[in-house]
């Protein structure tokens, strides 16, 4: 783990050195957060991200811990305790829509994270137990994101779980069985409620699990950079502290800046009006969406509209599933020695092809399931699959990447002209 | 450590590489393994229906106020149920269709009890996700096929509730039902 000229953790005062040597903690952070650990020295903003996304994540804990107080899991008074949150509770208003708009925060830093890893190859060898790991989060954020939007017992809660939850019906002969044994009833109810509030609370701390296991593997080789290429020597790299932190604390900056501007002054503007309506099993709201997080998702599982051996339905599922489980193959779909894709002319066309296709499939997701964004999803949906499946693969046999530079520090000089050094 | 274990006193091994050990080892794991399913089951068996959820008895519903043309909502097992007086036009609309054509062919005489074609009953729950599909409520959009219309993701379902487009893989399902009288039925 690290580098050999790595600083090392010397405790001076004595009472540091007496706990050093019986439980060394303090060495521990000071060796994977601290000056202990040395980083390329070249990283730019969109390494912020991942700190970022532990930030979303102790945000989306606190507030969601002191929410658990005022809230009450019972489909009788779910949807009324919300609302005695919002207009009681002191400060009741203000942590619900931290929470709600903090959900919308952590995808969309967690979202730049991934994409950041796609351009910049961070998936590749020795780094992939990282990205599989990075996957890991990703499908237990989307389940307790999922969890949490039912338990305010709105419209979109209560629909949103009986979509979700039909996913799993149309699994052949086991799906109804799967779908009843999810919800602990025929429709969403008391049953399902309570343990979604359950696994809700449960699933962040699962989450704080994984991501000290994404970490860990991450300072096995280090962190990656924007060239690619690997660190030579001790030229490369700055420690961690206070280098990045200095930087990850700009970023963190930034990041609450605009995460306070939604929160105080458009804190409705990601949720949907629909879920300020009472639960009600009888009347299906006119268009069911989730939340934006999932759009991509929701359009990929929609845009199946006719049988073929399997029925539709099903083909949406696994379309739906597959484009999450594809990318755990992804560190071996792509087989370009070449990690960042600013050497690589040819993949970084993709890779905003790429984006722009996630971002039509999201629009499309979000929009009423009527021509032509049908239409357009199942376009869309196609060219996902093809990009990891077609597309990268062979991208990465046939392009000529461009020269890379002979070192980190080489790169960065002649960025900056040698005066910089 | 591997000569320590082959120096063994004679008797405990029978000879052929299998150590008396290795049995004890096999087993206790194995008991071990048994347990731990064991104690899995309730943990499992617990996030299916309670039986205060199973014990939802059958409901009786009372026809007589329900009009040639017309549809009611009601709930059975927590989820919405359409019966629906279907008019001498939408009985001769469903026939028309050869049931072969369809997704999931069956005709309104296998979706109906005998003598009683008129009174269609069906679960309100689309057979694609679950959303309550349109056409039951007064003034609501029946869709293309004068039946039903999923509004969530475009299923239309025909005037014997069976699915004529869109992503549902399924006919409206057909609860088990009995007519008491000719104007009430029950269902469960």
């Amino acid at each position: 783990m690290s580098f050999p000229w790595a600083n090392h953790y010397a405790p001076k005062h004595p009472l540091m050195k007496w706990i050093d040597d019986r439980l060394p903690l303090p060495r521990l952070v000071y060796n994977a957060v601290g000056a202990g650990y040395p980083v390329p020295r070249n990283l730019n903003y969109f390494w912020n991200f991942g700190v970022l996304s532990g930030a979303a994540l102790a945000i989306q804990i606190v507030t969601g811990i002191v929410l658990a107080m005022h809230y009450a899991a019972n489909g009788l008074v779910a949807f009324d305790s919300v609302e005695h949150i919002m207009r009681d509770v002191n400060s009741g208003w203000m942590l619900r829509y931290a929470h709600a708009n903090g959900a919308s925060f952590f995808f969309i830093v967690v979202y730049l994270h991934i994409f950041r890893g796609l351009f910049y190859g961070s998936y590749k060898a020795p780094r992939e137990m990282v990205w599989l790991l990075g996957l890991v989060i990703f499908l237990l954020m989307m389940a307790t994101a999922f969890m949490g939007y039912v338990l305010p017992w709105g419209q979109m809660s209560f629909w949103g779980a009986k979509v979700i939850t039909g996913l799993f019906g149309a699994i052949p002969v086991v799906g109804t069985p799967i779908q009843t044994w999810l919800l602990g009833g025929f429709a969403p109810d008391n049953a399902a409620l309570n343990r979604f509030f359950s696994l809700h609370y449960l699933l962040p701390f699962v989450i704080a699990g994984v991501i000290i296991l994404h970490i860990w593997a991450l300072h096995i080789p280090g962190s990656s950079n924007p060239t690619g290429i690997d660190v030579k020597g001790p030229q490369d790299t700055v420690p961690f502290h206070p280098y990045y932190t200095a930087k990850d604390g700009f970023g963190l900056g930034v990041f609450l800046i605009l995460y306070c501007a939604v929160l105080f002054f458009a804190p409705n503007a990601m949720g949907h009006p629909d879920n300020y309506i009472a639960a009600n099993p009888l009347s299906t709201p006119a268009h069911i969406v989730p939340e934006w997080y999932f759009w991509p998702f929701y359009a990929i599982l929609r845009a199946f509209t006719v049988d073929f051996i399997l029925p539709a339905k099903l083909w949406g599922v696994i379309a739906m599933f597959g484009s999450i489980i594809l990318l755990f193959f992804l560190p071996w779909l792509d087989k370009s020695p070449v990690r960042s894709g600013n050497y690589r002319p040819a993949f970084k066309k993709f890779f905003w092809l790429l984006v722009i296709d996630v971002l039509i499939l999201g629009y499309c997701g979000g929009s009423p399931a009527e021509e032509p964004y049908v239409m357009i999803s199942q376009l869309a949906a196609a060219y996902y699959f093809a990009h990891f499946l077609i597309i990268l693969p062979i991208v990465s046999r046939m392009e000529r990447p461009l020269p890379l530079p002979n070192s980190i520090t080489e790169a960065v000089l002649e960025k900056h002209g040698n005066a910089a050094a | 450590m591997a000569t320590l274990e082959t120096t063994e006193t004679p008797g405990e091994g029978a000879g052929d590489g299998v150590r008396r050990r290795d049995f004890i080892n096999l087993a206790a794991v194995s008991f071990a393994g048994v347990g731990a399913a064991t104690v899995l089951l309730p943990l499992i068996n617990q996030m299916n229906p309670s039986a205060d959820v199973l014990a939802l008895a059958s409901i009786e519903v009372d026809l007589s106020a329900i009009k040639e043309g017309q549809a009611i909502k009601t709930i059975f097992r927590k989820q919405p149920l359409f019966v629906r007086h279907l008019t001498a036009a939408e009985i001769a609309a469903a026939d028309k269709v050869d049931p072969s054509s369809l997704r999931d062919p069956q005709t309104l005489e296998q979706r109906t009890v005998d003598g009683k074609k008129q009174w269609l009953i069906t679960m309100g729950v689309c057979t694609h996700l679950g959303c309550v599909p349109l056409g039951a409520g007064e003034g609501e959009i029946k869709g293309e096929f004068g039946g039903y219309f999923c509004p969530c993701h475009g299923s239309s379902y025909d005037t014997a509730a069976r699915i004529r487009k869109g992503p549902a893989p399924k006919n409206l399902e057909v609860p088990k039902y009995a007519f008491k009288s000719d104007t009430v039925v029950q269902v469960g």
